[in-house]
């Protein structure tokens, strides 16, 4: 797991930037300046993309430079800053997110969802409901939902003015007409506060109703896209669907391996190259402090079952 | 022209400073008449109030006009902002990115930029200075985004007819204006979707 730095002071910031060489959160105070206001008319505007004047950094489109801007602009020293890539806090693109910040900024880091102020997501939203003292900033690589369906950024923006939002529904109609159900599973269009149609970033379609009324504030960054947007705390998040065909979310038959938690979101993890595999919470911190308390799955990995020698079900 | 010794210091750390602020206008804007206190300025140019002055050198700059109602227009005010925001000033309300009023000179809410259907973040940014500002209890009803249920905020010193032009302005949705109400150094905010009932009887 990664390191967890103790909270800073204001000097820790101040350390910060004169060892790093850079402004406090890397960013240039007149581009933080710019970033803000986009932020605050995505507020504003909910589910509406703010274009906006995307920087540079010192990493490439497509890990995350539009959430990293977006955290750049928002956290302060006194936040708390925990980053997660598919749900998990020790993947390459989280761990070096959340150094990256903790050099820049001199901001505490932490795993625990409860624990952080700012959590920068690619591809989940945690399985613990965030409060309101959180902000969940999203990394976005495809901000417009449209885009799939017409290509020209003249007409999709000319579609959100105008509300026209029937080739959405026409797409959603033929996916039931070939397969008898809508196949989208991730990136799942949603429809902010009954107006705009928003594309959630690619988050399993499971984790969409998490967004209807969130506690927390909800920005969107996508840095090749240029564009930012919001969903303000409490607002109405619909996932698209019709009367006869519901949106659904995913269910398993299996329960995590690990953690024995049925109601959240697994990945499937190959463990040897004879068809052995096993299913763990997608959301690692959820999972850890699950088996704190001490929810013991049914032991997919027979080592880690035997480990506290706790009876661990059925395969024993 | 003011010389330099007269113009009012801005952040004593622009940088933790402006940020700061941010979070609070952020956190007003994303949650609709949430009361927020500031404490980063305590001398600024009469007649801006602590949160006019801390909001402005937060988010204007060279690339937002601003517009400042007459009865807040002051040799020291219009020094202070010209030098630490660097903004231009202009005349007409209807090209200002950013707009400073009091509540009582509060000009008619279309005379502000609506932005428009495919570019609603072009819209004027108000900022109205008014005689106080208090939460729960009294006051106005606000329902939207952003409000678990309903708000309770009070607003003192408007003019006449506000909260009217305020349910057109929320009407042109995605266009309209965003509020920032100050008093002293405390602020909320209104954005275009909050719609306002004032009290029955």
């Amino acid at each position: 797991m990664a390191d967890v730095i103790d909270h800073p002071s204001r000097t820790a910031a101040t350390d910060a930037r004169t060892t790093s060489g850079y402004n406090f959160a890397y960013l240039d105070e007149q581009t933080k300046r710019m970033i803000r206001r986009a932020i605050l008319k995505g507020v504003a505007v909910p589910g509406y993309q703010v274009p906006f004047g995307s920087r540079e950094m010192p990493l490439p489109y497509g890990w995350g430079t539009g959430g990293i801007q977006v955290t750049a602009a928002v956290i302060g020293p006194d936040d708390t800053l925990k980053v997660i890539d598919q749900g998990a806090d020790d993947t390459t693109n989280a761990v070096n997110i959340r150094s990256f910040f903790a050099k820049t900024a001199g901001v505490a880091t932490t795993d625990r969802t409860v624990e952080a102020t700012v959590i920068q997501t690619r591809h989940r939203i945690p399985e613990t409901p965030l409060s309101e003292n959180q902000i969940l900033v999203y990394q976005v690589p495809i901000p417009e939902p449209l885009r799939w369906l017409e290509p020209r950024e003249t007409e999709t923006r000319k579609m959100h003015a105008l509300e026209e939002y029937g080739a959405m529904h026409v797409s959603l109609y033929e996916d039931i007409a070939k397969y008898g159900r809508i196949t989208k599973s991730y990136n799942y269009p949603v429809r902010v506060n009954g107006r705009y149609v928003m594309s959630p970033s690619p988050i399993p379609k499971f984790d969409n109703p998490k967004m209807d009324r969130m506690a927390a504030l909800q920005l969107f960054g996508a840095g090749r896209e240029k564009r930012i947007y919001a969903v303000p705390p409490y607002t109405k998040v619909k996932s698209l669907d019709f009367e006869d065909h519901p949106f659904t979310i995913e269910s398993w038959e299996q329960s995590c391996s690990l953690c024995g938690a049925g109601d959240s979101y697994l990945d499937e993890v190959v463990t040897d190259d004879k068809g052995g595999k096993m299913y763990v919470c997608s959301d690692s911190d959820f999972c850890e402090q699950r088996r704190a308390a001490g929810h013991v799955g049914d032991g997919g990995d027979s080592a880690y079952a035997t480990r506290d020698k706790i009876p661990s079900g059925d395969e024993q | 022209m003011a010389v330099m010794t007269d113009i009012k210091p801005g952040f004593r750390d622009p940088v933790l400073d402006s940020q700061a602020v941010f979070r609070a206008v952020l956190d007003a804007m994303a949650r609709p008449g949430k009361l927020h206190s500031l404490s980063v300025l305590d001398d600024v140019p009469a007649p801006l109030d602590a949160a006019t002055a801390a909001v402005c050198l937060t988010l204007v700059d060279q690339d937002t006009p601003l517009w400042i109602g007459a009865d807040l227009r002051s040799q020291g005010a219009e020094a202070f902002l010209k030098f630490h925001c660097g903004c231009p000033i202009v005349d007409d309300p209807a090209k200002a990115a950013f707009a400073l009023t009091s509540a009582a000179k509060l000009p008619g809410l279309d005379g502000f930029a609506i932005g428009d259907d495919s570019y609603p973040e072009t819209s004027t940014t108000v900022i109205v200075q008014t005689g106080g500002l208090a939460e729960g209890g009294e006051g106005l009803t606000l329902r939207g985004p952003g409000i678990a249920d309903t708000h309770r905020l009070a607003v003192s010193g408007l003019r006449t007819g506000v909260w009217r032009e305020w349910t057109e302005n929320g009407v042109l949705f995605p266009c309209g204006i965003d509020l920032i109400l100050v008093h002293g150094a405390t602020l909320a905010a209104l954005p275009r979707t909050t719609t306002v009932t004032e009290q029955e009887g």
